[in-house]
Parts: C-alpha cells; structure tokens; sequence
C-alpha cells in the first residue's frame, strides 16, 4: 500500500521537528510491526503507538503477534512476541499484506518474521545490533547466519545501538527498551511527542509517578536518537473525520456491548481466545451492577447463564471451539425450552485444542448445527469492532423477543485486532427491560405458541398464576410431557418457524460493487475488511467482480438467490479448510468446501465455489486478491 | 415495567393460605413403593408448613426417575439435562436470590454425571436446599449401577456385580471447604424426614440432604435390615439438629453430635458400620456466594452512563 501515493522527498521539509532534507514518504497506509522476546514490552509500545495514532486520526489495525509457548526461551523465532500495526489516512479494516517497516529488537524474532513471509521485499529493518558483536560467540553466529538467511530479499536493514542507547538512562535496558522504540518510531511517522507522553502516563497510571517520568525521558532519547541518524519517514496523513472515536479490540466491544444491552450476567470458564472479554467484565461489570461468573467448566457456565435467563433477564456465555462443544447439550436444552441465550463464541483454530491463539472461521456449521436434534437458533458474526459492540444488543433483543438462542461468532482476528470506530451514541432503547412479573392471565400457558409464527409469552418465576415445569423432553403448549404423536411435529415446526419469522424482518444484504458482473465474492464475519480491500483493488486492474459479506448465518439473509443470480460465479472467502480442487483424489463430487460454501450451496441451490486457507493467521487482502485472479470465470477479464 | 403491578398484585396475595393441595400438580406417576413418594409428601407438607407462594418457589432437576419430582409439584420447575440441576439452580439464584430454590437429584445425577457440579455447588454455598435421593441404582434406565451401588451388587452393567466400594456422598461433601450444612435421613421414617427437610430450609446456605430410599422395582431388599431391625439405625440428635424425640421409643441408638463439630461428622460419615441419620455439619458463618456476589441494580440510564464514563477511557 505504501506504494500507492508515493512521494518521495517532496514534502521534506514538513512535519515539526523533522530535520532538514529528511526523506518523506507519503502513504496511504503504512504497516509497522515491533517484535522481540516476550516480556520486553513490545507489545505496550504498539499499543501506544497505535493508540497515538488514532488520536491523530488515522485509520488504525493492531494485531497482536502471539508467541506460541507462555515462557519460552530468549532468541527464538517461536518466542516473537509483539504487533503489526498498520495506519492509514483512510480508515483501515484489516491487518495488510506485509509490514513496510519492522523493529526486531534480536536477529531470532526477525527471522520468525522473515519466514512468515510478513515483511515487503524492501522492508525496512531497524534491528538491536548488540547480538552482532555479543560476547557469546553462538550468539554472534546466529547473527551471521540470520542475515544470511534474510539476505536473499532487499530488506534495508538498520543496525541500532538500542542497549548502549537506553543504558544511559537505565540500568536493565531490557524494561524500557520498549519506550526508547516508541520514540524512534514516532520520529518516523511525525508523531506527536506529547500525546505520546500523555498516552504513557495513562498505560502506566497505576504504577509510580518515576516510572511514567523515566519512560518519558527513554521516549525523547529515541526520538532525539532517530532525528540524529535516520534521515527518512513517513507521512500518514488523517482521515478528516471529526467524529468523536473510540478505540478498542474486539473483545473489549463485545464487553462493552453486553454492558450497553442490559444484560447483567456473564457465566464463563477461561478459555483462549475468548477469556479477555471476561478480563474486561471482570474488573467493570462491577460498575454497572454486573456480575461475571467464573464457573467450574463450560458446561456449567452455559448451565447457569440458563438458570439465570429463565429466571429474568437474558444472560450470556462466552467460549471459543472446545468450550462450545461441551456447550453443547445445555445449548439444546436453551432450544428445547425457548430459554433466550446468548452465546458468545471467539473462534480459533480446530478441531480439538487446535489453534488456541490463532484465528479460524470453522465453527460456523457447528454454530448452526451443532446439536443433536433439530436444534434452530440465530446465528450471527460481526465483521468488525465496531459490529462486536453492537451485535450483543441486537442478539440480546433477538434471544428475548423470539425465546431462543442467539449464536455470535466473533474470532481471534477481531479479539486481538485494535481499531478505533466512531463512538456509539449510547440509546436507553438498547438496555434490557426488567422482566415481566406481572400475574399470568387465566388460562394461558407457558408455550401457547401463535400459530403463525411460533411466538409466546415467557412465564418467568415470580409471576402469579404462571407456575408450570419446563422441560427438555418433547412438551406441549402446557409444557406437559408429549405422549400425542402430533405434538413433537407441532412444537418442532413452532420453534423453526420463529427462524422464518425473524428473516422476514431482515432486509436483503448490499452488494459492494456493480450489482452484476463475473464474480461475486462472499464472506462472513471478521474477513470482510481485507476482502473489500482485495475486490476493489481487483476492480481497479479490471475485473468484473463485487462482493457481498453476510451478518446473518442462521437465518441467512433473504434475497440471496436473485443477488447470485446476477453473477457467473459466486465464490466464498474464508478462514476455514477446504479441498484444493486439484489435490490427489479430489473430485467435484468429494470436494470438501468451506463451510459458508456448503451452507449456501444447500440453502440457495446454486453451485458455489470457495477459496479458504488455515493458515493461523488473518486472510491477507494480497492473497485474496490473487485468489480472485485465480477464480475469475473464462473470460473475465475485461 | 410492570412491577408495580405486580407487587401490587403480591401485596394483595400476601393473605393467601396454601394447604397441601396447592403445591400438588399431578398424580405422581412413579412405582408403587418408591421412595420419592415419601419425599414429595413430606416437601409438600414442608412448603405447606413456611406458607411458600408457589410462585416464589423453583424446583430444578436433572433427569432419572426422582428428576420427575417438580412435574408433581405446582410450582415452577426446570426438568432440565442429566446432573445439571446445581448450575441452572447457581443461575437461578445467582440471578434471582428472592426465589427459594431446590434442586432434586438422584445418585446418578448428582453423585456421577453431574459430580464436578456437585463439589462445586458445595463450595458456592448458595443458599438453598439439594436433596440427593439416593436409592444406589438406576432406576428409570432400568438397573445399571450407580456410584453409590454396594459393592458386589448386581446389575445389567455389572452383571459379575459392582467392582468397587461405593462412593460415600457424606464424605465427599463434607471434606468439601465451605461445605455449611451435611444431612442424612431415610425416606421411610416420615417424621424424621420432615424434620430434616425443615432444618435444611431453615438454614442459610447449601443445604445437602442424603435421603436413603428403597426402589421395589430394581434393588427391594436393599434397606430391607434397617427398615426391620431399629439398632441398624442410629440417631444424631442435638437441638440444633434433629432432636427426633417422637422416634426415642423406636430408635435407642442415639448420639448426641454438635453439629459444628466436622472432625466428628467427619468419623460418623467415614463409619459404615450404622445408617447413621441426622444433622452431620452445619455452620452458617460460611460465606455464601450469591450474598458476596449480589449487586445492586442500575437503570438503563444509570448503566449508560457509567458506559459513556467508561468509553472516555478508549476515547481518541
């Protein structure tokens, strides 16, 4: 992306404190990442970095770089620990291709780095150079080796004095170096120097006075030291919107959006991806007069969100795969009963313990499908933040309103990945009614389904006149135990038919594009930033293609088949495993697909291709885009 | 929204008088001679005897023949999933402490399939009652063995007879930390019961009842020696216990046991060589966890603002 509005040396002069000649590059976006061992702090200096940036008001994606092991030994590529952040004067949805600038702060995390192939072939390389001259002589090999092995791409590579830099002003450079960084790199993007101090002395507020005071000086020190010896940088310039923003990760929206939809209980067991949003409810439920439940495992946690449900205000539970799949007999029973529930799922890699940090999108069909039985339920996925703030209002609306289970699929990308988004205008509307205690009017009954549309009142504990035994075996509208052979067909086409009734409601999704070319790309969930990105940058070389990215999996969104049938080709994008049609043994036939691919294939009858890969990793908007050179139908090109 | 009305509507109620009959819903439809008709008689005549308003009562359950129990009560009731009934309860009264909560279980449920439930709920120590009906055997599945089957026993599972010594359900409870309230007693002595169940209503906390009961149809002779002979019988009496002073002229064997003394109940617990009936542990001083964790609740326009305070923290 850098090379989209390059203008090399023309704004030289500009930007406060730059020195004269200084070499500008400006950018449309910029991607940056700090990588190092784990505990050196580069993560705190991306965060801030990444906060500064988006007070500034550019676009802003940060991702988390997370090491595979929790205390793993120095200087290991399995150890890069740390975060891409990417800026932009227009507003950034997605993590890039690969990283125009990196700071590695030992030869070991930049070759992990290098061999993910994350760094652009003229990446900048701004590298600690106290290994290349270490006392150990293994470690001065690996130095060696390693710019060996990174030698055959054209990486500029900076050699930096950080230690001996840092040791001026602290004894153990290893807590602070991470502060020195920060102040090299807001020398390269013009950052400004006191937002930046602010920001430190937020991140560290409930440390020592000293302590924010000595990362402010190791600030300046980088920042001086970068406008000494580096003669370039980067011009990033703001979006221009004024609006009033706020920035967080996924997992803190979904928080805050369940705070913001008046549920008060939250009934979780840690599992990763997903544990953060608890972190969160943990230290400000409190505050609104919330209460997070830490349960003895996931099953009970889905058991007590239940208990609480049926007994008042809706509740919710939260998990990534294996949590869901021990979720799953009670998410049944929430079915069976018309409890309303919100379930909460931060996707990871799968089957089993699979990827616990990474991001997939493989538990759409267990979402949909994941019971015994006939099991219907209200799916939906947030493509962005912002869309995790606000889906917990609207699935704690759709689980009261149509007694049922609301299934939200955030994943890894959105929980890790910092955005800001404009701040919502906060709405009394959204925020949970107390429930309805009032007598239960003679001779209705806890399930007098509308006939219609499967509908019926919630008899909650407490009410006069309601008192009956709900059940998870077949019942009827009295919820007595069925033995009439018709009632198990009437209660199961109850309970599907509120699905029908709810997609009524839904308007049929928008196109981003022509509305009828060669290709249509479909995503779901926390793709949709980089697809968007690949489909335009794909019409710009000419191609006839648009694409269309679903909020609701379950019901689909209506009017899909018309949309599909304007296009050659629909093809989905996805983060989940899926045949190569060309693999050894591979058929049309027996071709696995992505599981959005299946799904519309079954309900839309139309044939649907898919391009999906499991890399551990966030699609990137390059790879999608050749995967749409790859896909175009004959003739295509225009 | 409607609460005024609805408190309004209870103000009102509050003159209501409940006899047995109110609490009864349906004929109970389990074997002739089956223990939990003891036991739904003598809950029946508990809520009777406090005036519980059928409406402010829940009975959870799991699944398994006893799990049938709030089907035959009119009150509301959750028939949930096999040996959840302690979380959707821990929900409930996380949720709702104005309700009095009791769960219902079996030896199946409570003491197998829902056992890592069980030690937690203990710990909880929410307040409400947990019965655990315990006839040693699986009834509604047709005679497998359950945790709690005699050793050597047989059954459709264990046709060569159960392989272990059972588990003991007093034991694990009461080596449970925060464990506040430990009873025992056997359906076919009705006064002993009620009075049982009346302590463990009475008393703050997690109240976990141990209930003996026969099943004719799969295990008969099981408490056959102690329903006929009393000195198979031993009593635990205090007055802060079950004192069971109209049960002296059949039961000699009487031990006065302070129930705050848990090494003691501990040993009584551990000794098999008795049916040992009575209060075992009790101590209210124990933390309950619904009371440590219970909030006030906010408005909508109170919580919104809190947030739009929060949000200024992640303003840019």
């Amino acid at each position: 992306m850098e090379t989209k509005l390059p203008i090399v040396g023309a704004d030289a002069s500009g930007g406060k404190g730059s020195p004269k000649g200084r070499q500008i590059t400006q950018a449309k976006m910029s991607t940056v990442e700090i990588v190092s061992d784990p505990g050196e702090g580069a993560q705190k200096c991306a965060q801030i970095f990444g906060a500064i940036s988006a007070k500034m008001g550019n676009g802003v994606w940060t991702v988390e770089i997370i090491p595979a092991e929790i205390q793993p030994p120095p200087r290991l590529p399995a150890g890069a620990s740390g975060n891409r952040i990417r800026i932009g004067s227009v507003p950034v949805t997605n993590w890039g291709d690969r990283s125009k600038v990196v700071v590695a702060l030992n030869d070991q995390v930049l070759l992990a780095r290098h061999r993910l192939d994350a760094l652009e072939d003229d990446a900048i390389v701004l590298i600690e150079n106290m290994w290349k001259d270490h006392t150990d002589e293994d470690i001065r090999q690996q130095w060696v080796d390693a710019m060996e092995e990174v030698s055959d791409r054209n990486y500029r590579i900076i050699e930096i004095p950080m230690e001996e830099e840092c040791l001026k002003i602290v004894d153990n450079p290893r807590r602070g170096k991470n502060m020195w960084v920060l102040g090299l790199l807001c020398y390269l993007y013009d950052r400004d120097l006191e937002l930046a101090a602010a920001q430190i002395a937020d991140t560290f507020r409930k440390k020592a006075q000293e302590i924010t005071d000595r990362n402010v000086e190791l600030l300046n020190a980088g920042f001086s030291w970068a406008a000494e010896n580096l003669g370039f940088g980067f011009e990033v310039r703001p979006i221009g919107d004024d609006r009033p923003h706020v920035v967080m990760n996924g997992n803190e929206a979904l928080a805050m959006g369940a705070v913001a939809s008046g549920m008060d209980l939250a009934a979780m067991y840690p599992i990763t991806p997903a544990t953060s949003v608890s972190h969160h409810l943990g230290e400000e439920f409190l505050k609104f007069g919330g209460l997070l439940h830490q349960a003895e495992d996931e099953i009970a946690a889905a058991g007590v969100a239940i208990g609480a449900s049926w007994s008042g205000k809706c509740a919710f539970t939260i998990t990534s795969g294996p949590g869901l799949a021990l979720k799953t007999e009670f998410i049944g029973l929430a079915i069976m009963t018309e409890i309303p529930l919100v379930v909460v799922d931060v996707q990871r890699g799968g089957p089993s313990t699979g990827l616990p940090t990474k991001v997939e999108q493989s538990d759409l069909l267990a979402a949909l499908y994941g019971q015994p039985g006939d099991a219907p339920r209200v799916v939906i996925a947030p493509a962005t933040i912002e869309e995790c703030f606000y889906s917990m209002i609207t699935a704690r609306k759709i689980a009261e309103a149509f007694r049922t289970v609301v299934m939200v699929l955030s994943d890894a990308n959105l929980a890790t990945g910092v955005s800001p988004f404009p701040r919502p205008e906060l709405d009394p509307s959204w925020v949970a009614a107390p429930p309805d205690l009032s007598p239960i009017p003679e001779g209705l009954r806890p399930y007098d389904w509308d006939p219609q549309t499967g509908l019926s009142r919630r008899f909650i504990p407490g009410s006069p006149g309601g008192m009956h035994t709900l059940t998870g075996l077949a019942h009827d509208e009295g919820s007595k135990v069925a033995y009439d052979s018709e009632i198990n067909q009437r209660a199961s086409a109850m309970r599907s038919r509120k699905l029908a009734v709810f997609q009524s409601t839904l308007k049929p999704p928008s196109v981003n594009g022509p509305e009828e070319g060669d290709m249509l790309v479909v995503g779901w969930g926390s793709t949709k930033g980089a697809i968007e990105e690949a489909v335009e940058e794909a019409r710009e070389e000419g191609l006839s293609v648009s694409n269309l990215h679903l909020t609701f999996l379950s019901p689909l969104e209506p009017g899909l088949k018309e949309i599909f049938s304007r296009f050659k080709k629909v093809v989905t994008i996805e983060i989940n495993y899926s045949d190569e049609p060309d693999d050894p043994y591979i058929t049309p036939e027996n071709r696995r697909l992505g599981q959005l691919a299946w799904l519309l294939r079954a309900h839309i009858l139309v044939d649907v291709d898919c391009w999906t890969r499991v890399l551990g990793e966030p699609l990137r908007p390059g790879a999608i885009l050749n995967a749409i050179r790859e896909k175009m139908p004959e003739g295509g090109v225009s | 929204m409607s609460s005024a009305c609805s408190l309004l509507h209870l103000a009102e109620a509050d003159d209501r008088e409940f006899k047995m009959g109110d609490y009864e819903a349906a004929v109970a439809r389990w074997c002739p001679g089956c223990g939990d008709h003891s036991v739904l008689t003598a809950v029946q005549r508990l809520l009777t005897e406090e005036q519980l308003k059928p409406e402010d009562t829940v009975f959870v359950s799991g699944i398994g023949c006893s799990s049938r129990f709030p089907h035959y009560m009119k009150t509301y009731g959750f028939h949930g999933t096999h040996g959840r009934a302690l979380p959707i309860s821990t929900g409930i009264k996380l949720n709702r402490p104005d309700l009095e909560v009791f769960a219902v279980m079996g030896d199946g449920d409570c003491v197998s399939i829902g056992a890592g439930h069980w030690v937690h709920a203990i710990r909880y120590n929410i307040d409400m009652v947990a019965l655990l009906l315990d006839n040693n055997i699986y009834g509604l599945t047709k005679m497998q063995t359950s945790p709690t089957t005699p050793q050597g026993q047989k059954s459709n599972t264990q046709p060569q007879g159960s392989w272990l010594p059972p588990m003991n359900p007093l034991s694990v409870t009461l080596g449970v930390t925060n464990a506040s309230f430990v009873a025992q007693t056997v359906e076919w002595v009705p006064s002993h019961l009620f009075a049982t169940l009346k302590e463990a209503f009475h008393h703050k906390g997690f109240s976990f009842v141990r209930i003996l009961q026969r099943c004719p149809a799969y295990l008969p002779k099981l408490f056959e020696d102690a329903i006929t002979d009393p000195e198979r019988i031993e009593l635990l009496v205090h007055p802060d216990g079950v004192e069971a002073k109209d049960l002296e002229g059949v039961y000699k064997d009487r031990v006065y046991h302070d129930p705050t003394d848990i090494d003691a109940a501990r040993r009584f617990a551990e000794d098999q060589s008795k049916v040992r009936i009575g209060v075992y542990f009790r101590d209210e001083s124990r933390p309950r966890y619904e009371e440590t964790r219970h909030l006030p609740t906010l408005t909508a326009e109170e919580k919104l603002s809190v947030l739009d305070q929060e949000f200024d923290r992640y303003a840019v």
